[in-house]
């Protein structure tokens, strides 16, 4: 009895070092350890042995068949991975071959920009006003401390529909509804479209795009104007980039000013796109005048406010390194694919 | 403006301030410094010369060979062909290597095999012309003056290097329009005392008043009039340093007498004008509003028609002179004038205004008097003409100054509070440092702390213009920056959140957006088979525009889309998907109203998206914002789309608009060959249908069957009918009900069409069973029959 034992188990260690493959592994399971298989017929026999041989042959038995479960799980666990691995090798892909994208169109350029200042000013508190596009004369100049015959028309070239309605050169106009409809507190921003006379070139458009600001209440002062318009260049540029502040001359406020921003390529350094000025004028600002509150019925001695107006165009462009205005009113599908 | 450095530094001590310090200083004080130039820069390697020897170039018939002295250890030799050089001259000699202005290089070389050591430079060469160096010749090498020494470097010799610095002058500053108004705002930048002594004349002869009448009919218009006088004119250049400056400031040099009226311009922004006395009947100057119909030449040499409106110098017969505008033709000096009247003047600048477009011209004069400048400024700027004069010895100054009045505007008083200021800019400015800053500018404050302006600061009328002369010179930098206190609150209004939700929406969808201009031609709306009677021709038409093309305010969207497919296509872009989002405007029957401004969605695709493609986009912002069911009838009336292939879209009961392919017709006039699919939709629509936030279903706990339905229906049945058959036949357990497949063809009648539904079928309370999902498509059959569709067999 004891060599048909190591007869089986040599015979079935070679044969499940032989086997190459996991259902191979499983019949030998079942010819040598299965309710049928070879060792327990041997052991059926264990009665005919005598009564100190029996606990001998039994623990042998056991030996056994603990070695050939160990052998047997091992080889499947090994032959497992090996089939796993020809599996991965067979699924390998080239990962360096495209992706598959979604089809999905783009906003505009400027669109994008028009909303991330938006954006900047909800969060500091300016409600967005929208107004005409051809709008009275009246509120887009002479309510804006520009009489006809003011000089500083001049730096506005206009359409006109006939005398008292043009197309608005300023969405400043719509800062004049609101005061109309509304009294302050005032924090309101209106982006939009405007119209000059201006031949169209690489950097002027007889339309172009404003966001324009207004801030009414008790106790502004300068130092919010700056404040203000600090906070929302670095949010758009980040806070790094510093600004500078220049008297100018707005009609409809004063004091005014331009705000300067450091160029954000060269940081103040002098490069190409500043024109070696290390700045680059970015927006026109200023206390509003007396006059124009009063306009409003406003009291310009219990309120004081400052408004400012930024061109979303020249943004836009610097933003995307766009060179040539045209561009984005071209809407080449090879423009718009690139946003 | 233009000004020069040089001329600056004359009415303050500015000699430790580099040209950037003092462009960099009042650019923040409020004079923008725009460019500043420098005609040394283009000018390297060319010094003063005299030519020692000449001799006939052996191999040439017009050349010379020249020894000059360069100062160098021993003369250089030039060949020259000019023939105005003689031994002794001292001349420009552009050296080996040296450059001119134009990028022009000048090398040693050979000369019909006689070296050339560099080129001898004539004024064009420079850059300059005769009216700047009037005793050189056009055409021939700059001879100098012959004390000349040798060796220098021309650009100092001949004061080229110094530096003409660009200003950008606000409207509001008019006194910056002038070389003594940078100085004083330099002066108060650079905390200096500013010079600027009145000017006094030695000598004089007679007396104005035997020889000049003024007379100002026009006392709103013409606010004060200064006349003086000077006898025995001696015409002839000015001097180098007037020339000069003249040219620096980009004025050409013309003869002494008319450059001491432009130089007193350019000093005092006062304009100024020299009338022949000859040409003045009577020795009158009559200043009045143009009579009707009354002409005039002008210097330009332009017969000019005036009206009421313009004001007129005149003599006691004829006007001489648009005021502030452009002198007549008699109105000049000559060679052989004996006597000028000298006019200093000040006019009303709305009336100059008037006049410039009236006429439709512009000049140096006319653009500072629009901007009213300061009536008291006439008398000083008139005796700075006369000192000239002596100076210049241009002729005998006579006695005295005739000087008329109008009616001039009162000068302001304004109190300063300090405290208030402060409040105002959020500064902590001591009332001491204000007063320093505001005398500073001229300004007066009395110990009670009232403030009376220049008369040349028209501009200040308020306490807001006090506080930024003040604010402007402490430095807009030095103000803190502050966050607004105060509590605030912002949201978009639904509108504006909608159309963003809409816009991203459609991108979502795989369209590009696209920003058109809103301007649209005068046969626009022919091209794309507009009605004579449709409200779309209801246009505003601007009055001004640039030409036919852009002459209205579009009514439609369609054309400019139209125009994107078109550039596109020709670029050989091969397909487009595009939408955009814009205002159209919509005249009202009052053409002092403003007109309606709807605003539109337009899309369009060429090679991409079919009639379904477009619509599904549809469906799917109907779905998205909880319009209800989009809805499409056929549309044949149109005038613009396929009469097979157009539609009108609702979304519910709302009329969102309508879509469906572009006639080819249409297509062509816009040269566009490609099949073109489009939608015009409302957005004011849209929004009126947009439906409340959606309510969450609760999930389904009982499976679903499916059942398929191939149909075969006449041709002409509209799915629409076939779906709305199925659904009433199915009721509340139709969960859902998608056609999966269309066909037309051979395996089918002529006439016919063969259209597949998958439906969806649940019960929510319970599990479906199989027969009443059998007898829910019994009960469709049966309705669909009464239809003519049947079921495919």
């Amino acid at each position: 009895m004891k060599e048909a034992l190591n007869r089986i188990r040599e015979e079935a260690i070679a044969a499940i070092l032989d086997a190459n493959a996991e259902n191979t592994i499983e019949e030998l399971r079942v010819r040598y350890l299965g309710k049928k298989g070879e060792l327990t017929s041997i052991l059926k026999q264990m009665g005919s042995l005598s009564p100190e041989e029996r606990p001998v042959m039994g623990q042998l038995a056991n030996d056994v068949r603990k070695e050939l479960d160990a052998k047997i799980a091992e080889k499947a666990a090994d032959l497992k991975k090996k089939a796993e691995e020809l599996r991965f090798r067979a699924e390998t892909i080239d990962v360096t071959l495209p992706g598959k994208r979604p089809v999905i169109g783009s906003r505009h350029p400027l669109e994008t920009v028009m909303d991330d200042i938006k954006e900047i000013f909800l969060g500091m508190g300016f409600n967005v006003a929208d107004g005409p596009e051809v709008e009275y004369d009246h509120y887009c100049f002479e309510m804006l401390n520009m009489p006809k015959h003011h000089p500083a028309r001049d730096t506005q070239d206009t359409f006109y529909i006939n005398e008292n309605v043009l197309l608005r050169t300023q969405t400043s106009s719509v800062q004049i509804r609101t005061m109309l409809s509304q009294k302050p507190p005032i924090r309101v921003i209106s982006p939009g479209r405007v119209y000059r006379v201006d031949t169209v070139d690489a950097t002027h458009s007889p339309i172009f795009h404003q966001v324009e600001g207004l801030v009414v209440d008790k106790g502004i002062t300068m130092a919010d104007l700056k404040g203000t318009l600090a906070e929302f260049i670095h949010k758009l540029y980040g806070k790094d980039i510093g600004v500078r502040f220049r008297p100018h001359h707005f009609p409809y406020t004063e004091p005014s000013a331009e705000m300067d921003m450091e160029c954000f390529k060269c940081h103040g350094k002098g490069c190409a796109l500043c024109k070696n000025e290390g700045y680059i004028e970015l927006l026109g600002c200023g206390m509003v005048r007396p006059e124009v509150l009063e306009g409003c019925g406003i009291d310009s001695s219990v309120y004081s406010g400052f408004a400012f107006g930024v061109g979303a165009d020249r943004i836009t462009m610097m933003r995307y390194g766009i060179n040539d205005l045209r561009v984005l009113f071209e809407n080449d599908m090879r423009f718009l694919q690139q946003f | 403006m233009n000004a020069p450095f040089s001329w600056i530094k004359e009415y303050t001590d500015l000699e430790d301030v580099s040209v950037k310090e003092l462009c960099d200083a009042l650019t923040l004080s409020g004079s923008k410094v725009e460019r500043t130039t420098c005609e040394a820069d283009e000018i390297k390697g060319v010094v003063t010369g005299k030519v020692l020897e000449m001799h006939r170039h052996p191999n040439s018939d017009h050349l010379w060979v020249c020894s000059v002295d360069v100062a160098g250890e021993t003369p250089v030799q030039i060949v020259t062909g000019a023939q105005n050089v003689s031994v002794g001259d001292v001349v420009p000699v552009a050296l080996d290597g040296a450059s001119l202005p134009g990028g022009v290089h000048i090398n040693k070389g050979k000369l019909r095999g006689e070296i050339s050591e560099g080129m001898m430079c004539s004024l064009g060469e420079l850059n300059l012309t005769v009216h700047d160096f009037p005793e050189c010749i056009e055409d021939g090498i700059a001879i100098l003056n012959p004390d000349t020494p040798v060796g220098e470097d021309i650009t100092k010799i001949l004061g080229l290097d110094d530096v003409s610095i660009e200003f950008e002058i606000t409207s509001n500053r008019p006194d910056c329009m002038c070389v003594s108004g940078l100085g004083r705002e330099a002066a108060a930048t650079f905390r200096r005392p500013f010079r600027f002594p009145a000017p006094t004349v030695q000598k004089a002869i007679g007396d104005v008043k035997d020889l000049l009448k003024v007379i100002n009919e026009t006392p709103d218009n013409c606010l004060r009039y200064c006349g003086a006088i000077v006898q025995n004119v001696r015409v002839k250049p000015s001097p180098e340093w007037m020339r000069h400056r003249l040219r620096l400031c980009g004025v050409r040099p013309i003869n002494n007498i008319v450059d001491i009226t432009n130089y007193v311009m350019l000093e005092y922004n006062q304009p100024m004008h020299a009338f022949d006395y000859r040409n003045v009947k009577d020795g009158t100057i009559v200043i009045r509003q143009a009579k009707e119909g009354e002409h005039i030449v002008t210097l330009d040499d332009v017969d000019r028609e005036l009206n009421p409106e313009i004001m007129v110098i005149a003599d006691t017969e004829k006007p001489i002179a648009v005021a502030g505008v452009m002198g007549g033709e008699y109105s000049g000096t000559y060679d052989d004038t004996h006597t000028v009247i000298f006019e200093s003047a000040c006019f009303n600048g709305i009336n100059v205004r008037l006049t410039e477009k009236a006429l439709g011209m512009r000049t140096e004069s006319s653009i500072r008097f629009e901007k009213e400048l300061d009536p008291a400024n006439t008398r000083p700027a008139l005796m700075r003409a006369l000192q000239l004069v002596e100076e210049l010895d241009a002729g005998d100054v006579v006695y005295g100054i005739v000087e008329v009045s109008g009616n001039t505007p009162e000068r302001k008083h304004l109190p300063l509070d300090p405290d208030q200021i402060n409040r105002f800019l959020g500064t902590d400015l001591p009332g001491d440092e204000m007063v320093r800053i505001l005398r500073s500018l001229e300004f007066e404050v009395s110990d009670d702390m009232i403030v009376t302006p220049p008369t040349f600061r028209g501009d200040i009328l308020l306490m807001n213009d006090i506080a930024e002369e003040i604010a402007r010179l402490y430095g807009y930098d030095k103000i803190p920056s502050t966050i607004m206190t105060g509590v605030a609150t912002a949201i978009p209004s639904d509108r504006q959140h909608f159309e963003k939700a809409l816009a991203s929406r459609l991108v979502a969808s795989g369209l590009y957006e696209t920003k058109t201009y809103s301007f649209m031609g005068v046969k626009t709306l022919d091209l794309i088979g507009v009605p004579e009677d449709s409200p779309l021709r209801k246009v505003v038409k601007i009055s001004n525009p640039f030409g036919d093309d852009t002459a209205y305010m579009r009514t439609t969207m369609l054309p400019s889309m139209l125009e994107v497919v078109a550039k596109n296509a020709n670029a050989r872009v091969p397909s487009a998907a595009l939408f955009e989002i814009g205002v159209v405007f919509l005249a009202d029957e009052d053409e002092n109203k403003l007109p309606q401004e709807p605003k539109e969605l337009v899309i369009a695709s060429y090679n991409d998206l079919d009639f379904f493609g477009i619509k599904g986009i549809l469906e799917d912002v109907c779905d998205e914002f909880n319009m209800g069911t989009l809805r499409c009838e056929p549309l044949t009336t149109g005038n613009m789309y396929h009469p097979g292939k157009a539609a009108t879209v609702y979304a519910g009961d709302i009329e969102l608009g309508t879509m469906g392919e572009l006639l080819p017709k249409i297509a062509s006039n816009f040269n566009i060959k490609e099949k073109v699919t489009i939608a015009q939709i409302s957005v004011e629509k849209l929004f009126e249908a947009k439906g409340e936030t959606k309510r969450f279903s609760p999930l389904p706990k009982f499976p679903a069957l499916t059942r398929d339905l191939a149909l075969v229906a006449d041709l002409a049945t509209p799915s629409a009918t076939l779906e709305k058959e199925i659904r009433s036949a199915c009721g509340d357990i139709l969960e859902n009900l998608k056609v999966f497949d269309v066909y037309t063809g051979e395996k089918i009648q002529a006439g016919k069409k063969s259209i597949a539904y998958s439906l969806t079928l649940r019960h929510s309370d319970r599990t479906l069973k199989d027969e009443e999902a059998d007898a829910a498509i019994k009960r469709a059959l049966k309705r669909l029959e009464a239809v003519g569709a049947f079921i495919r067999s």
